[in-house]
């Protein structure tokens, strides 16, 4: 990675660290990540979505044991990963850590943290973001 | 009309670079069709991600300039729709000879993977999902099938071993097909044991990384009547989309993009699915050709895992579906594979099959999906 590499990480950080989504102003519905028009209104939608930060909370829809990672997860074999239905309705991808495969089920509570999730390099820059953990 | 066939064998094709496969099959399947070169209108490729395996884009245009055809100045263009990029392709080459533009092309799709090392591998074609919010956070597309696999277990009783039945019924069609990557069969007890990639999956209820390229010759219906040999009809070509990423999905259970692609190509075919002999689908892992059948509406949602270990989709069964070996035994070099799924329809349907040949098969299906279902192509073939 060279040049400005760094800046399609930088981009998203405001969703990324905050879990910040949006809600549609004509019929409330939440997304995350956020998306620039709502996909029930349509072209309604337009410059009425609104900033929504979401609470970071709900539950396990599916997961896996990942076992044959992709670059720059290696350290980190065997993760788990996690498909998450949060409480205001949009569903994530992304890890759940400080637990084993024990602790996660179809329908476990969980909430989500902010941790490092990998790095351009030795010296380029480090991404954050968030996971998630068991309540 | 699909008049002409070319394959290369499936593999780890150290010696073959991606010009080389393309032309061989490409040359093979015109050759097969009874035309010369001169014959061709246009050429249409399937490809995913030699823009990042090889370091080259432009393939129309590279495989044309080798094969020799630079001087006849013909239109080329490299199609992408991850890994349904071969279906992709011949669903534009058959619009292109449907409008009347054009009366004779070749289609091909290719795939050169094993020029790189299989990490790097897996993050490329994890590029078919969603690169911000899915792979950024650790996803692979086996580990997205995974959660499916885990969900679907959860939902309807599935189980690992009706899951390994997948793969070793594919193994052992692999085994009579000589184009096949893996020609030998494996046990139940060897695709429980074997190593993990994303549990519920193992190593061998997933597709391995191959090269390969497979090619077709198309041409309109009153060209081919003038043309050797037994012909095979594009009886319907159809395409349905949904989100990149599943997590947006109303279902993890199955593709809605399967179901209605295969709603539309019924309707345009004038045929309901009763009269499909037998089918080629996208087992990219165990779990998808479980879902692919429930989703393309030959058994009920959540029926697909005892379906499959009652035998119904075996050589013999009441619908034969991946004779080739399918992605799993066959091999699935990305691009490659929407193509080569089409080879065995025509092979079945002109009675060339030899050991795999599917008994008075007239009409035949092929599913191609890209990524995790973000995009999925139905195609169904008849005997004209």
């Amino acid at each position: 990675m060279s040049g400005l590499a760094g800046v399609r990480f930088w981009r998203e950080t405001k969703s990324r660290y905050n879990l910040t989504g949006n809600r549609c102003g004509v019929c409330g519905t939440v997304f995350f990540p956020p998306r620039p028009v709502c996909t029930r209104c349509h072209r309604e939608s337009i410059g009425r979505m609104e900033e929504h930060k979401l609470k970071g909370t709900g539950e396990v829809l599916t997961w896996t044991f990942v076992h044959e990672p992709r670059p720059g997860f290696e350290i980190q074999v065997p993760y788990i990963l996690a498909m998450v239905r949060l409480d205001e309705g949009p569903a994530l991808l992304a890890q759940m850590v400080d637990c084993g495969p024990g602790e996660v089920r179809i329908g476990t509570r969980v909430h989500s943290v902010f941790r490092k999730i990998g790095e351009e390099g030795k010296s380029g820059v480090i991404y954050y973001g968030y996971k998630f953990v068991p309540d | 009309m699909v008049v002409g066939t070319g394959i290369t064998p499936f593999g780890e094709l150290w010696e073959h670079s991606l010009r080389d496969l393309g032309i061989r099959a490409g040359m093979e399947a015109i050759r097969d069709a009874g035309i010369t070169s001169s014959d061709i209108d246009a050429l249409f490729v399937g490809n995913m991600a030699a823009g990042r395996l090889i370091d080259q884009t432009h393939i129309g245009a590279l495989i044309a300039d080798f094969a020799g055809l630079a001087g006849r100045n013909l239109p080329t263009v490299t199609i992408e729709g991850a890994d349904a990029s071969g279906a992709a392709a011949l669903h534009h080459a058959y619009l292109s000879v449907a409008s009347g533009l054009h009366d004779c092309v070749v289609v091909g799709g290719a795939e050169k993977m094993t020029d790189l090392p299989d990490p790097e591998v897996t993050e490329i074609t994890a590029t078919a999902l969603d690169q911000q919010w899915e792979s950024f956070f650790g996803a692979t597309l086996f580990s997205m099938y995974a959660m499916m696999a885990r969900r679907h277990m959860h939902e309807f009783g599935t189980t690992r071993e009706q899951l390994a039945r997948v793969a070793v019924k594919n193994h052992r069609n692999g085994a009579l097909n000589p184009a096949a990557q893996f020609r030998r069969p494996v046990r139940p007890e060897s695709v429980l044991e074997a190593a993990e990639v994303a549990d519920p999956l193992g190593m061998l209820d997933c597709a391995p990384i191959s090269d390969g390229a497979a090619a077709v010759v198309l041409c309109s219906a009153e060209r081919a009547r003038r043309l050797p040999g037994p012909q095979v009809r594009i009886a319907a070509s159809a395409q349905a989309g949904d989100t990149l990423s599943l997590s947006s999905r109303r279902s993890l259970v199955g593709f809605d993009a399967t179901s209605v692609a295969m709603e539309r190509a019924l309707k345009l075919a004038g045929r309901s699915r009763k009269e499909v002999d037998f089918a080629e689908v996208h087992d990219v892992t165990t779990i998808s050709e479980i879902m692919a059948i429930e989703d393309l509406g030959f058994v009920k949602k959540g029926a697909g895992g005892p379906a499959t270990a009652s035998g119904m989709t075996a050589p013999g069964g009441e619908l034969p579906v991946n004779t080739s070996g399918g992605l799993k035994a066959r091999g699935h070099p990305l691009g490659a594979t929407g193509i080569a799924q089409i080879i065995e329809l025509v092979l079945q349907l002109q009675g060339k099959a030899e050991e795999r040949q599917v008994p008075e098969a007239r009409v035949g299906l092929a599913h191609n999906v890209g990524g995790c279902g973000a995009t999925a192509f139905v195609h169904i073939l008849e005997v004209a």
